[in-house]
């Protein structure tokens, strides 16, 4: 996985709440055996007619927004199915981070295991934030993970939470496959142990 | 320390914890479908890993399948084929316990999990799916995954996870005639909106949930993912012991008497700390049908279309382009609401309990929609629904009778909604485009699509059972 650098880009608003994976990703495309290519697929429904052209005022679909790194949207952004598609979408169109005043829990998890960094304000700066990405190329954000940071584009400097771990790996680019492995002995003897408690399993 | 349902079998399956509070969490059971699986094989196989407990690990092709009668002649669709083949092949090479499409006991693979009598009691269980909570109804900590985790889940037969809250949904009282699992559990989502089980763990209980059968303790607890939790649990009892009891996987003899010792304590204490409560009481349950395009968008079926203007923050905005979707208007009675299909089926409403209410509205009457379809959960609930008669009893009325499969609940297949077509469904999501592009779905419970099925409108329940038959 890469590692996550700091980051200074464009901020595309999406405030629309329950952004939902069905969005996000629509099925028609969890068919493919690849995680690769998806994102000219992201959010198709509201990005694309149904013959395939594009909808101009779909936000990342105007020329400000094709490039943007940074996505600022409503509550409970990325509930619903656990496909892991939605992330790769986004990454492979280019996201790194999405702010939000909350995320569903799969998807947030997801969001790491890809170098993408989700992350929770609350509304006040989540709407300062809508504001700068409303601007467009005008009004970019940096996003600093070390010193967990985002930075308005008007200098505010808003602090966020994020678990110790999920940070270390992120910052490093670490594989948890890897780093489970590791621990392959706690692993046997866990089996050896459930084995004698509960042998039925 | 008192300790809930949840913090029991948590601790019963922590390999590690490291000082910050991250845990490695052992899996009992790993159910894969042909979706959210191949990206993940494949990196198995990039990096020279093998699975490592294929005997724990349990696999059915589920979303793509056709569930036309014609289906044992091949998916038509190629990406389709080529992802249920990979399935096929990735079962045959990791040796992993498997039920192809041409298998009886093939279906939904949270239908199948139970019915084959994988899910236990207490045990750890995930699927790249976010309706595995479907397995908490027999107090198993199960969860939905991501393709990353289901790599990690198979390589390593853990999960790196930490603690979520723990949040008690009382139900109290019955619920009264007409009102179901389904109705429960869009309730509880309706009180507590999509994201208010979002970090905890949810445990329902009481009485209206004890009188609650095994097939609908599945209906409530399939949805809690739809209210935010990363799980829902209902604590096991003697219908859970009983339902379990000679399923294939189930253990037997001296190792069925240890195990439903170790289950009997599976319950929270009585003085555990909760994070959150929330209670309904049973007797206010309606019969409800959601409205919108997310699944808290749910009311009782004597109300009308809400006005957006109701509503506060981004809900407002949220709902005016609800109801733009769904083609709806304000002040708009539910019951006035026509549909143009019925789709009965799904992890949350397609095992033989839901059937069987369906079939009671049904029986010996005709449907006033232009299509409707009974797709069963797995092969074994369609061959008991066609021993019981129920299949006959859909076929007179006029749905389609289909194989098993996930279908028109996510519509990977070919079954699935037109532009405007608007369908009364008991499946889980009524996202925008979720059962196809422009495609609008209400959800409710099994006897509900039923009724909407005979009358062409979103119909109240109570209304067809006060008929004289």
């Amino acid at each position: 996985m890469e590692k996550f650098t700091p980051l200074t880009g464009i901020s595309a608003p999406m405030p629309l709440v329950n952004i939902d994976t069905d969005m996000i990703i629509p099925k028609q495309f969890l068919k493919t055996i690849q995680r690769s290519g998806l994102g000219k697929n992201l959010f198709d429904e509201m990005r694309y007619t149904q013959d395939g052209r594009e909808i101009p005022e779909f936000v990342l679909n105007q020329p400000a927004y094709r490039n943007a790194q940074i996505l600022i949207a409503g509550d409970n952004f990325g509930c619903g199915s656990s496909r892991e598609h939605a992330p790769w979408a986004l990454a492979d169109f280019g996201i790194k981070v999405i702010i939000s005043t909350s995320f569903a829990d799969i998807f947030y998890g997801n969001c790491f295991k890809n170098g993408m960094l989700p992350i929770v304000l609350p509304q006040d700066q989540v709407d300062i934030l809508m504001e700068d990405a409303r601007k467009g190329e005008n009004a970019r954000i940096a996003i600093d993970l070390e010193s967990q940071t985002v930075t308005s584009a008007d200098g505010q400097v808003f602090t966020f939470e994020i678990d110790a771990f999920k940070k270390h790996c992120l910052l490093n680019g670490l594989d948890d496959i890897a780093l489970t492995l590791e621990k392959v002995s706690a692993i046997d003897s866990f089996e050896t142990m459930a084995a004698q408690a509960r042998p039925w399993v | 320390m008192p300790k809930t349902l949840y913090d029991k079998i948590w601790d019963a399956h922590v390999v590690h914890e490291d000082d910050n509070g991250t845990c490695l969490l052992y899996i009992d059971r790993h159910l894969v479908h042909e979706v959210t699986s191949p990206q993940a094989f494949e990196g198995l196989r990039m990096t020279g890993r093998r699975v490592r407990a294929p005997e724990k690990t349990i696999a059915v092709p589920d979303h793509n399948v056709p569930t036309t009668p014609d289906r044992a002649q091949g998916i038509e669709n190629e990406e389709s084929r080529i992802q249920v083949e990979a399935l096929d092949q990735n079962a045959r090479e990791f040796g992993v316990n498997y039920y192809p499409v041409s298998d009886i006991r093939q279906g939904i693979v949270h239908i199948v999990g139970p019915e084959q009598g994988w899910t236990l009691p207490g045990m750890t269980v995930v699927c790249g799916d976010s309706h595995t909570a479907t397995h908490g109804a027999f107090g198993a900590l199960a969860h939905g995954i991501g393709t990353s985790e289901v790599e990690h889940v198979l390589a390593t037969q853990t999960l790196i996870q930490k603690k979520s809250k723990n949040m008690k949904v009382e139900i109290t009282g019955s619920l009264r005639p007409g009102v179901t699992a389904k109705d429960i559990t869009l309730s509880v989502i309706g009180a507590t909106g999509t994201a208010g089980g979002t970090g905890y763990v949810i445990e329902y209980c009481g009485q209206a949930i004890e009188e609650l059968s095994m097939e609908g303790r599945m209906t409530v607890c399939n949805m809690a993912i739809e209210g935010g939790a990363r799980a829902g649990l209902i604590a096991p009892d003697e219908k859970t012991f009983q339902y379990v009891q000679g399923r294939p996987h189930a253990p037997k003899g001296a190792q069925w008497d240890a195990a439903l010792a170790w289950w009997k304590t599976l319950k929270s204490d009585p003085d555990a700390v909760w994070d959150k409560v929330v209670t309904l009481r049973g007797e206010d349950i309606a019969p409800v049908v959601t409205w919108g395009t997310s699944p808290e968008d749910v009311l009782p079926i004597t109300a009308t279309v809400p006005d957006p203007e109701s509503f506060t923050g981004g809900k407002v905005e949220a709902a005016r382009r609800a109801l733009d979707y769904m083609g709806l208007t304000p002040g708009q009675k539910l019951t006035d609401i026509e549909i143009d299909t019925v789709f009965i089926g799904s992890c949350t409403n397609g095992r033989i309990e839901d059937l069987r209410a369906a079939a009671a509205v049904l029986k010996g009457k005709k449907i006033a929609v232009k299509r409707a379809m009974v797709v069963p959960g797995s092969g074994l609930v369609r061959a008991q629904a066609e021993e019981e008669g129920l299949a006959q009893i859909f076929i007179d009325a006029g749905f389609e009778w289909r194989l098993a499969g996930c279908s028109m609940c996510l519509a990977m297949n070919p079954d699935q909604l037109s532009p405007g077509e608007r369908c009364a469904a008991t499946s889980n999501r009524n996202f925008e485009g979720r059962q196809g592009r422009g495609g609008r779905t209400h959800l409710m419970s099994p006897a509900m699509a039923a009724a909407a099925a005979l009358t062409g409108r979103l119909t109240d329940i109570r209304e067809v059972m006060a008929e004289p038959a």
